[in-house]
């Protein structure tokens, strides 16, 4: 057996030890030293997976662990995201009080569990990864121990993620019952006979019911607001982007990798999903006053426009979730990363406590809007290529489907009902109401460079998408390769 | 570098540059915003004149390849020809003109000056772009600049409403627009969306009359929107009403036109079973454009929704010039969007400077002002004059060149567009400039002021150009021509194509042509 391939994830399982053995000899005064390190720790790790040295494609473990090109994104992907989280967690140090080290030693467990989950292709390593990330979150949401809508986050997503993950294991042991098997090249060889069987497919819904809840669809969507609004701003952005892409990459290995006939036939499934995924978020957003209950909202909102490239089931419609998917790291990150950066001096969370944010830190003023712009789909920011691809590859696939038509109909409602609530909240930055307070904000150095970083992904992927479109276009392209060889779209 | 694509950068690096400089050097900004689009305007000026007038293929081309993965093929493609030198000629003097007219705007001037360079950006980004994806993309990205100038620079109680109204339908609008396109792309199979390669595509695979059938609605009521065609037109007068000067010059004048330029552009070459089914629905709306908004035009007390409602309803002619699917018609198509780009540009400025004068555009409260205020009450006078189709404007032109072009196809939408728009549309400006130019003289305004030397600027440069085209029209006729009959090739029977149609005796020195002139 191969363990090269888990080198990645073996360094950064050693990374979250030593963060919490140094934490014995850092004094309180320095810790924000030992995120400034870990950053750079993870920004090499980031080098080394998205390097030449990175591991070669394989399988190992049975078949149960696999790097193919749609893991290395996913890896790349994770790794940036945690980079930046780390990065605004040392400015949002003092809100936490005590236990910053605890902190970063759980966001890179998070992160192991995500870079499996890249490489998952057994629905025990599904379950193993997926749970890492939910314990580790529980924790995380609810860190902000003096608070109590923070571990109201924490309970919540306790009690759901609980529930969600028994709704899996169930589903795992019936698919097991009826295949033999849980790895997906053996379910996705079978798939035909599969197919048939009654149990199998109960049991398939049940796992889907499991990654729903992580990627917050609709009807599995009721946690996202709470414990966005009461998480620290940090661990939201996180949850916001490494569970939801954790949830994606496994959708596809299952959906799109292994049971792409099935997943078809139940193509009115994902339709009406998607839409109300969609609509749900979009309309609910609306009367929000709180920002981070609002990125709730977008985030279900968002899950459902990504949902639209599971609806296509082709491989365009993967790239598209795929490229969606960066777009919005960098998006989300940009927009948590001016939330916790004003969280020391602003008094709350609310959208009118921006009131006066375009004077008091044009740089924040001016990342938050592209943000929100760049969520609205807007161009030149990199929403909008992504809503692109999502919107064609539905398009594709509609000759003779017309309830894709009104699933794009209601896709378009949701963008202009969503362009409604974003620009709400440009309208407080710019131009609501009078603040009392108009001192600068002082940025420091470490959130500048996230921002900066993320400014210039939202702007490289929106003009110049043909590098990270080619990347994701290779991703996909292994996948339908190696587990679908005869994946005839509508079987019916 | 002298070509489209320096229309286009330089805008976004005058931008640039200007976020470079500290916020509180007001007069560097100002001077360089008046440099960067002095430039723009002087590229766009010279883009025009060695514009070769009678060639009906691209010019100035320029082409690179940008997303080409699997079968997607995407490129930046610009290239002008007689639909599109016009309107870059016009977005280029219009955008320095609304530079120009912003002298009064004091808070965050750095932020509107990048704002408006932003806008002119994509307006002529939009104009040139032959690749659609690069059409929505330009267009759309003056969207978000569009709503923060209403919202922090704008005027009135009601700013708020008018900057989500006017976003919320141009989102709607595009979207819309945008799914057409997109549906288009996949329907066509030519795996681009570079309207050459499509038309090439598509003369050896035609599109089925089915698709066209449900494409081209999506496509032209999505762009019609942007418009403002009747009945989706009610985001127009209250947003310019709330909007600062130049936002709303730039809007009225040149943005509206990319959603007409589209509808040429794609819609109506490339799609013409779907043209013929819906474009007589689209000439209906357009005299709902001339009667209705005329209508609502003749009884407004405000000065700014007076123009802004005046505006749609000079739409009308621009889409049933489109309607009439006839050579003719579609050059008075072009020539009165580009008129009407100085037009609306000009009557903004005009009323933009009245507020800052007198404080209010009420005109009921107005009066006299021609004897305080000679040199700008002659430029509103000319100005409105051209608005009610007074020969000699370039406005004069378009419009009856339209009205000749549909006779033939559409002769009673035609009585309708002339009595309303000549009549209804001139009983209204004036009645405006007997409110606000003659009468006696109020006491509360014995303290405005003359525009200065410098303040003269745009309404000259405005003006100059509304006269020259009212005046010659064939410099731009002769280049709009060989587009226009591109536009219309798939609709004419084999006799009608062999006939070249003249330009129409509207105008006596049309016939003179002097397209050398511009050399």
């Amino acid at each position: 057996m191969n363990y090269s391939l888990i080198t990645l994830e073996i360094l950064a399982v050693l990374l979250g030890l030593t963060v919490l053995v140094a934490d014995l000899w850092v004094a309180p005064a320095t810790r924000k030293a030992l995120g400034l390190g870990l950053a750079a720790a993870l920004g090499c790790l980031l080098a080394f997976a998205v390097g030449s040295l990175a591991p070669q494609s394989g399988s190992a473990f049975t078949g149960m662990f696999v790097v193919d090109d749609l893991a290395r994104y996913f890896k790349g992907f994770f790794l940036f995201a945690a980079l930046a989280v780390v990065l605004m967690t040392v400015d949002f140090a003092p809100k936490f009080g005590a236990g910053l080290s605890e902190f970063f030693a759980l966001t890179l467990f998070a992160l192991v569990g995500m870079l499996f989950a890249a490489s998952a292709s057994d629905l025990v390593l599904f379950f193993v990864s997926l749970e890492l990330i939910t314990v580790t979150f529980i924790v995380l949401n609810s860190f902000q121990r003096t608070r109590s809508v923070s571990l109201e986050a924490g309970v919540k997503y306790l009690i759901l993620g609980g529930v969600s993950s028994a709704f899996m294991v169930f589903g795992i042991a019936l698919i097991f019952g009826t295949a033999n098997a849980t790895n997906l090249a053996v379910i996705a060889a079978k798939q035909k006979e599969l197919g048939q069987s009654a149990l199998f497919l109960v049991g398939l819904l049940l796992v889907l019911v499991g990654l729903g809840f992580k990627i917050a669809a609709v009807p599995f969507q009721m946690w996202a607001p709470d414990v966005y609004q009461g998480s620290p701003a940090p661990a939201t952005a996180f949850l916001a982007v490494g569970s939801k892409a954790a949830g994606f990459v496994l959708l596809i290995r299952l959906l799109v990798g292994a049971v792409p006939q099935i997943a078809a036939e139940w193509h009115r499934l994902f339709v009406v999903m998607s839409g109300a995924t969609i609509l749900y978020g979009s309309l609910c957003a609306i009367p929000q006053r709180n920002l981070k209950r609002l990125m709730g909202y977008s985030s279900v909102a968002n899950a459902g426009y990504l949902l639209l490239g599971i609806v296509a089931g082709s491989a365009a419609g993967s790239t598209a979730i795929l490229y969606y998917l960066a777009g919005y790291a960098f998006t989300v990150l940009a927009a948590f990363t001016v939330i916790s950066a004003i969280a020391n001096h602003v008094e709350s969370d609310d959208i009118s406590a921006l009131s006066g944010l375009g004077q008091r830190s044009p740089l924040l003023a001016a990342v938050l809007t592209m943000a929100l712009v760049s969520l609205a789909g807007i161009p030149p920011l990199a929403g909008f290529f992504g809503k692109v691809l999502l919107f064609k590859s539905v398009l594709e696939a509609a000759p003779g489907h017309p309830e894709l038509y009104a699933l794009i109909a209601v896709a378009v409602v949701g963008v202009v009902i969503s362009l409604y609530y974003y620009f709400g909240v440009i309208r407080a930055i710019y131009w609501g109401g009078q603040s009392a307070n108009l001192s600068t904000i002082p940025v420091a150095l470490p959130t500048r460079v996230v921002l900066l970083a993320c400014v210039a992904g939202m702007l490289v992927l929106g003009i110049f998408p043909q590098g990270l479109m080619k990347i994701a276009d290779h991703a996909v392209a292994g996948l339908s390769h190696k587990a679908a060889p005869s994946a005839p779209k509508a079987a019916h | 570098m002298d070509s489209l694509n320096s229309v286009i950068l330089t805008p976004v690096f005058t931008a640039v540059l200007l976020l470079l400089i500290p916020g509180n050097f007001r007069v560097v900004l100002r001077l360089v915003a008046i440099l960067g689009s002095a430039a723009t305007a002087w590229t766009a000026v010279s883009l025009f004149s060695r514009f070769e007038a009678g060639q009906a293929g691209l010019q100035f081309e320029s082409l690179v390849p940008w997303v080409t993965v699997g079968p997607l093929n995407l490129a930046y493609h610009v290239g002008a020809d007689g639909l599109n030198i016009g309107l870059i000629l016009v977005t280029g003097l219009v955008g320095l003109a609304a530079v120009l007219v912003s002298w009064n705007i004091e808070r965050h001037v750095k932020l509107f000056y990048v704002l408006l360079l932003l806008m002119i950006a994509g307006a002529m980004g939009a104009f040139a772009s032959l690749d659609l994806i690069f059409f929505y993309f330009f267009n759309e990205l003056a969207l978000v600049p569009t709503f923060i100038m209403i919202g922090v620079w704008g005027r009135g109680e009601d700013r708020n409403w008018a900057a989500f109204k006017i976003t919320l339908y141009l989102t709607l609008g595009a979207l819309t627009a945008l799914v057409g396109l997109i549906a288009f792309y996949v329907a066509a199979g030519a795996n681009s969306l570079d309207v050459t390669v499509l038309k090439a595509h598509l003369a050896t695979h035609p599109l089925s009359a089915s698709a066209q059938t449900w494409i081209f609605p999506l496509v032209v009521f999505g762009f019609a929107t942007l418009v403002g065609l009747f009945p989706f037109h009610s985001w127009a007068p209250v947003g310019y009403a709330a909007a600062p000067t130049a936002t709303a010059m730039m809007h009225a004048g040149i943005l509206k036109k990319a959603g007409l330029y589209a509808i040429l552009r794609v819609a109506v070459p490339l799609m013409p079973d779907g043209a013929h089914r819906w474009l007589p629905v689209v000439a209906v709306l357009a005299v709902g454009n001339l009667l209705h908004c005329a209508w609502v035009a003749l009884r407004q007390k405000d000065l700014n929704l007076l123009i802004g409602n005046s505006s749609l309803a000079h739409m009308g002619f621009a889409f049933l010039g489109i309607a009439s699917l006839t050579v003719i018609g579609v050059t008075g198509t072009v020539l009165v969007m580009v008129a009407h780009a100085l037009l609306a540009g000009l009557s903004f400025a005009l009323s933009g400077y009245l507020e800052s004068q007198t404080g209010t555009l009420d005109m009921t409260r107005m009066g006299g002002l021609m004897r305080r205020m000679p040199f700008y009450g002659t430029a509103m006078v000319m100005g409105f004059m051209a608005s009610c189709g007074l020969p000699g404007f370039a406005n004069f032109a378009g419009e009856a060149t339209v009205l000749f072009g549909s006779w033939k196809a559409l002769p009673w939408l035609v009585i309708i567009a002339a009595w309303s728009g000549l009549i209804i549309g001139a009983v209204a400006m004036l009645r405006a400039l007997r409110a606000v130019l003659q009468g006696p003289e109020k006491p509360e305004f014995s303290r405005v002021l003359d525009a200065g030397w410098w303040r003269r600027l745009p309404f000259v440069v405005l003006l100059s150009a509304l006269v020259l085209f009212g005046v010659a029209p064939g410099i731009l006729t002769s280049r709009i021509e060989p587009a226009a009959k591109g536009v219309v090739a798939a609709h004419l029977t084999p006799s009608q194509a062999a006939e070249s149609p003249a330009v129409p005796a509207g105008n006596p020195a049309s016939h003179a042509a002097p397209a050398h002139s511009a050399h």
